[in-house]
């Protein structure tokens, strides 16, 4: 009987590359102490960014989502509400990038993306957890704390882009 | 290393989002979330009840049975004896400080805080 062979492709070897580099990433993040649960520097953000720029839409996805499975693998909270918080910013965000990729590069850099995909990563998981997580009226008081930590950090990880994407 | 340069789009964006955070800070921060209710029959305190509990509650005035609902953090009437229904139209309310009422059924709502913000109510 003859062995099962998986053919592999150059792409599939880039986006096992950059999701491996996505996910080392996200595992360094979480040594980072956070003053409150939900506000963090997201930097694993910056490689799907990147890859948005240098290759293609599609490749960003992969790598998103391959990030999120396999950390959530990593870290032991696969299915748990922190993985579907943590899927549905990525996807949410992932969204908003396949309609953002189209505004005019010329007055609309990375950090544009990077800003407005952060807003709609933390919008998704707001949602999340006012009507699912908890459901409070009390949520109301985190949305502007959050909001502001998606735009702090959103900037800064568009300028991490920009410089690593005139780099190389 | 070439110098870091934001473009003209990307001011736009780093200015409405902060636009949109002020915004926000000025909209859901205003006032405190209230922690308890007030629960007026006539001239006397029926109960003060909890906002973090779900609950309905009946509340016998002259006309009849005021429902009374309290249900993730919020409360409102949900149904009320009254002709004009001014009081279930009010809607939600969960910041202190708000009240609702029933003139015709003499029932009123009060959101407290840590500070009283009416003496008293009267009929």
């Amino acid at each position: 009987m003859r062995h099962l062979q998986i053919h592999t492709t150059q792409d599939d070897h880039r986006v096992a590359k950059l999701a491996a580099l996505a996910i080392g990433l996200h595992l360094i993040e979480a040594v980072v102490p956070s003053p409150l649960p939900g506000v963090k520097p997201g930097i694993a953000n910056i490689v799907t960014l990147y890859i948005l720029y240098r290759f293609d839409f599609v490749t960003a996805a992969w790598v998103s989502f391959l990030r999120v499975f396999a950390s959530s693998l990593l870290f032991g909270n696969f299915l748990s509400p922190t993985f579907v918080l943590s899927l549905s910013g990525a996807m949410m965000s992932l969204v908003a990038l396949y309609f953002l990729q189209h505004l005019p590069r010329r007055y609309f850099g990375p950090v544009s993306l990077s800003i407005l995909a952060a807003f709609a990563h933390m919008l998704a998981q707001l949602l999340l957890v006012r009507f699912w997580l908890i459901p409070h009226a009390g949520v109301a008081y985190l949305v502007p704390i959050f909001m502001l930590a998606a735009l702090f950090f959103g900037l800064i990880n568009g300028v991490v882009t920009n410089i690593l994407l005139k780099r190389a | 290393m070439k110098a870091n340069r934001f473009l003209l789009g990307d001011y736009l964006v780093i200015s409405l989002g902060l636009l949109l955070v002020v915004y926000l800070f000025k909209t859901l921060w205003h006032s405190e979330h209230a922690a308890k209710i007030q629960v007026r029959q006539g001239n006397q305190i029926v109960a003060t009840l909890s906002l973090n509990q779900d609950r309905l509650m009946d509340v016998v005035g002259p006309l009849g049975i005021s429902k009374i609902e309290i249900k993730q953090g919020k409360v409102r009437f949900l149904s009320s004896p009254c002709t004009n229904q001014y009081c279930v139209h009010q809607g939600w309310l969960h910041h202190q400080g708000q009240t609702a009422i029933c003139l015709p059924n003499r029932v009123s709502l009060e959101l407290l805080g840590s500070q009283k913000s009416y003496d008293s109510l009267n009929y």
